[in-house]
């Protein structure tokens, strides 16, 4: 988080603008991030900066695993997961790790 | 900070004999700024960047692993649970190794520097990281405890992570491999439980075989689970303890030595 809010200053001071409003973050459903964990920490990192204050927003992105066998993605839920098409397993996940700040609203 | 528990925030890592302050950068962090949909002026103004939050230490393992390959070093990562038996397969792994191979180790722990007093009494060249309450090692710590190592001394840098199968998963150190420890008394769906960890392990050690039956330890299933969820990774199984086993692990690692040098030879051309 730390990072992120550190990213957010930077992009802030860049566009000449004096505050982060809000804080758009891009989190995989298995990257292992806890929501309010999150929120939290944001919170507190945030405190004495010019993102204090600001939002954040999550949007999730969906797991995808690819299928060697149908050379095919398909929406899993868990790091390993049966092909719907053709049962067998698979790990190779496509999406579904992700931790990255898509976007940043200063003023 | 850990990007997934949150923990350390506002904690002392110390490196070696050095004390560093929290958030401490002394390197001039050149960003190549991406920015997109930029304006100059008041209002609000949306900014895209589409960063990873792991792009700075993404960045820093990458320079260690440059750095490492041309001192010539195998840079392996070992990871696990708190008491899978990690320092003790280094110490055994550097004894056996002796007049073959140099070791030097980088030792990761919240508190105290223990592992590194047992390693320093086997005459093992050692680094201890205590990272406050950071719950694993990050390429920027690693790259500070090497520089307190005389690594053309070595031919092998151990990595010790800090006991924890979870977020050091996501943090690359710059190693050349990973090597995961699980030992006999841990239980045979561990690797199901843990993904992430597993699956991005090139090597799987199985350890304390010598307690195997004592545990009720499942081989067969322990290993299918492994294959499962890691079916590129090379598995070994032994005990460091009373030396069964030892032998498949050094040769493994032997093999690999001559590999890391190749890689500069071929530069040389």
């Amino acid at each position: 988080m730390e990072e992120a809010v550190r990213m957010a200053v930077e992009t802030a001071k860049a566009a000449q603008a004096s505050r982060v409003v809000k804080l758009h973050l891009r989190v995989g459903t298995l990257s292992a991030v806890v929501p309010e964990a999150m929120q939290f920490a944001f919170d507190v990192v945030c405190r004495d900066t010019i993102a204090e204050g600001a939002t954040l927003e999550m949007e999730t992105v969906a797991a995808a695993c690819w299928c060697p066998e149908c050379r095919a993605e398909f929406e899993c839920a868990e790091f390993i997961s049966e092909c719907p098409r053709c049962h067998n397993l698979s790990g190779e996940l496509r999406r579904g790790r992700e931790l990255e700040i898509a976007s940043v609203e200063v003023s | 900070m850990c990007k997934e528990c949150g923990c350390g925030l506002g904690g002392d890592v110390k490196v070696g004999g050095h004390a560093d302050g929290h958030g401490h950068d002394h390197h001039h962090d050149h960003e190549p700024g991406h920015h997109h949909g930029h304006e100059h002026g008041q209002g609000q103004q949306t900014v895209t960047l589409q960063r990873s939050l792991m792009e700075k230490n993404d960045r820093l393992a990458e320079r260690n692993r440059g750095f490492f390959r041309a001192k010539k070093l195998l840079v392996l990562n070992i990871v696990s649970s708190p008491g899978s038996g990690k320092t003790t397969f280094i110490r055994e792994t550097a004894a056996q190794l002796a007049g073959r191979l140099r070791l030097g180790v980088i030792v990761g722990d919240l508190a105290t520097d223990n592992d590194a007093a047992r390693l320093r009494t086997a005459g093992i060249p050692v680094v201890q990281i205590t990272t406050g309450t950071v719950c694993h090692l990050d390429a920027d710590m690693v790259a500070r405890a090497a520089e307190q190592m005389d690594l053309d001394q070595l031919d092998v840098l151990v990595i010790e992570n800090v006991g924890n199968l979870v977020c050091p998963a996501d943090y690359d150190l710059g190693e050349d491999l990973r090597v995961v420890l699980l030992s006999v008394t841990e239980g045979e769906d561990k690797p199901l439980k843990y993904p992430p960890m597993f699956h991005s392990a090139h090597v799987a050690v199985v350890t304390k075989s010598d307690l195997a039956s004592a545990a009720g330890f499942n081989r067969d299933l322990t290993l299918a689970n492994l294959k499962r969820v890691s079916h590129h990774a090379q598995i070994f199984e032994l005990s460091a303890k009373t030396g069964e086993g030892m032998k498949a692990w050094l040769d493994f690692l032997l093999e690999q030595r001559p590999a890391a040098k190749s890689k500069t030879k071929n530069i040389e051309h």
